[in-house]
C-alpha cells in the first residue's frame, strides 16, 4: 500500500471507530508493519497540527484517536453535544485513591478518605471509570478495585505512567526520611 | 414534613471530618504536625453543632470523629507514663495525635491528587471525540419492553407508592437524590453482577414518596434510552429488569 493511501486508510478507520485504535490493531487491519502505521500516523499527525485544521490526532488509552482541537472548544460546545457531567469531589477523590493505590478496597479507600464510599464508588462504576478485579485474600474476601481504558480515555491519559507525579508524596517521603534521620542524633 | 425540602442552607461542604479538619487547619495556618487540639476540638464541635441546629443531615463519621478529638483532647492532658522513663524516643511514639496527623496527611495528598485529576477532566473537556452514532439515543423499532406495557408498569408503580403511604414515615431526612443519580445506582446494580433486579427491589431503600418517584423515573428514563429492558413471565408476575445488550456501548475496560 502507498503512503498516501495508507494515510487515508487510517484516517478513515480513527474517524469511524471514534474509540482510541492501537497501532497494532490498525496494522492488522491494514496488513501493514506496525512501524510504518506508527510513522505514517506520525506524519499524519503533523499535518493536523496545521492551524487551517480542526481536530488533532491524540494518543490515548495505548490508542490513537481524533479529537477536536481544545482551542476550538468555544465553538464546538455551541453545538450543545450531550455531555457528562463532571465527577463531583468525592467521586474524584475516590478515583485518585483507587488510580494510585490500585489495586484497592472499598475499605482502604474508606480508610483514607474518612467517610463511606458507596455512592462514589457506585458512580464511577456505572461510569466504567473503575471496575471490579478479584477479590482480596483477607476476611470477608472484599472485592479489588483497578481503573479501566475509559478511565485513561476519559482523562485523556496514554498510560497509568501518564498520571500526574504524586509529587505530594514524594515530598512528603523525603520529609519522613528528614524526620527519621533527626530521631537517630 | 408535606414542604419537605423546600429550603436549602448553603454551608461549606466538606467530604467528611478529614476533610473539614484539614479545612480548619489551612484556614488559620496551623502546622499539621503540631495541631493545637484543644483549639481545634472546639472549633470542630462548633460546626457539628451548626448541622446539628440547623438539622441537616450528617454523616456519622463526624460524630465518630468529635470523639476521637475529645479522646486526644483528653490523653494529652494526662501525664505520659514513659516520660519518667528517660527515653525520649517512646515518649515521642505516645504522641496521641500521631495517628491523626498521619490520617490527615494521607488524605490531603489524595485530595491534591483528585485536584489535579479534575484539572485534567477540564482540559480534557476541551476536546471532543467523535461520537459513533450507536452511541447516541438511537430511535429503532428495538422495543425495550417485552411482555410490559407502560400501563403495567404503573400498576406495580401505584403498589409500591401504596406501601409508602401506608409505612407512615416520621421524619426523614435523607440525601436528595436526583433522577440522574438513581439511574447510575440502578445500572450499578445491575453491572454487579446480579444482572437482573425485580421491580420491587428498585424501591428498597426508598423511603418517601419523593424518592420512589424518583426511582420510578429513572426507571423509565433507562428504558427509553434503551439502557434496560423489562420483563414479564406471567400475567400479574413479577417484572424483571435487565441490562440491555443494545444500549451497552463500552467495552470492558
Amino acid at each position: 500500500m502507498r503512503v498516501r493511501q495508507l494515510r487515508a486508510v487510517l484516517e478513515a478507520l480513527l474517524f469511524s471507530s471514534g474509540e482510541p485504535l492501537s497501532a497494532e490493531r490498525l496494522a492488522e487491519i491494514t496488513r501493514v508493519d506496525v512501524e510504518q502505521v506508527r510513522r505514517v500516523l506520525m506524519e499524519y499527525a503533523e499535518e493536523l497540527a496545521d492551524d487551517a485544521r480542526g481536530i488533532l490526532l491524540v494518543e490515548v488509552a495505548g490508542g490513537y484517536a481524533l479529537r477536536t482541537k481544545p482551542s476550538l472548544a468555544e465553538y464546538v460546545g455551541r453545538l450543545e453535544l450531550p455531555r457528562v457531567a463532571p465527577l463531583s469531589n468525592a467521586a474524584l477523590e475516590t478515583l485518585a485513591i483507587i488510580a494510585y493505590k490500585q489495586p484497592v478496597t472499598r475499605a482502604e479507600i474508606e480508610e483514607i478518605r474518612g467517610v463511606r464510599c458507596d455512592a462514589a464508588l457506585a458512580t464511577l462504576l456505572a461510569r466504567r471509570l473503575v471496575r471490579e478485579a478479584g477479590r482480596k485474600d483477607a476476611p470477608g474476601r472484599p472485592f479489588l478495585y483497578v481503573t479501566t481504558r475509559q478511565f485513561l480515555e476519559y482523562f485523556g491519559l496514554r498510560d497509568l505512567a501518564d498520571l500526574p507525579p504524586p509529587e505530594e508524596f514524594e515530598a512528603a517521603a523525603a520529609r519522613d526520611q528528614v524526620g527519621t534521620g533527626e530521631e537517630r542524633e | 414534613m408535606s414542604e419537605n425540602s423546600a429550603y436549602t442552607v448553603s454551608l461549606p461542604v466538606f467530604e467528611g471530618p478529614l476533610d473539614l479538619l484539614l479545612h480548619l487547619i489551612d484556614e488559620q495556618e496551623l502546622d499539621i504536625y503540631d495541631i493545637p487540639i484543644a483549639q481545634i476540638t472546639e472549633q470542630y464541635l462548633a460546626y457539628v453543632r451548626t448541622l446539628r441546629e440547623l438539622d441537616l443531615e450528617m454523616a456519622g463519621e463526624f460524630l465518630v470523629m468529635a470523639a476521637t478529638l475529645m479522646e486526644i483532647k483528653a490523653r494529652m492532658l494526662l501525664p505520659s507514663p514513659s516520660a519518667e522513663d528517660g527515653a525520649g524516643e517512646e515518649a515521642e511514639d505516645a504522641d496521641p495525635r500521631e495517628e491523626l496527623v498521619r490520617r490527615l496527611v494521607e488524605y490531603r495528598r489524595f485530595k491534591a491528587l483528585a485536584q489535579r485529576l479534575h484539572d485534567l477532566e477540564r482540559q480534557h473537556m476541551l476536546t471532543y471525540p467523535r461520537v459513533p452514532q450507536a452511541d447516541g439515543e438511537q430511535v429503532s423499532d428495538w422495543v425495550p419492553v417485552e411482555g410490559v406495557s407502560l400501563l403495567q408498569l404503573v400498576c406495580a408503580f401505584r403498589k409500591v407508592l401504596e406501601s409508602i403511604e401506608d409505612e407512615h414515615v416520621a421524619e426523614v431526612i435523607r440525601e436528595k437524590v436526583t433522577v440522574t443519580q438513581r439511574m447510575r445506582q440502578i445500572e450499578y446494580l445491575l453491572d454487579r453482577g446480579e444482572g437482573c433486579l425485580t421491580f420491587v427491589r428498585l424501591f428498597r431503600g426508598d423511603r418517601t414518596r419523593l424518592e420512589v418517584v424518583i426511582t420510578f423515573l429513572a426507571l423509565l428514563e433507562l428504558i427509553r434510552l434503551g439502557r434496560v429492558r423489562c420483563e414479564q413471565k406471567r400475567a400479574f408476575g413479577e417484572i424483571r429488569i435487565f441490562r440491555a445488550r443494545g444500549g451497552d456501548s463500552h467495552g470492558e475496560g
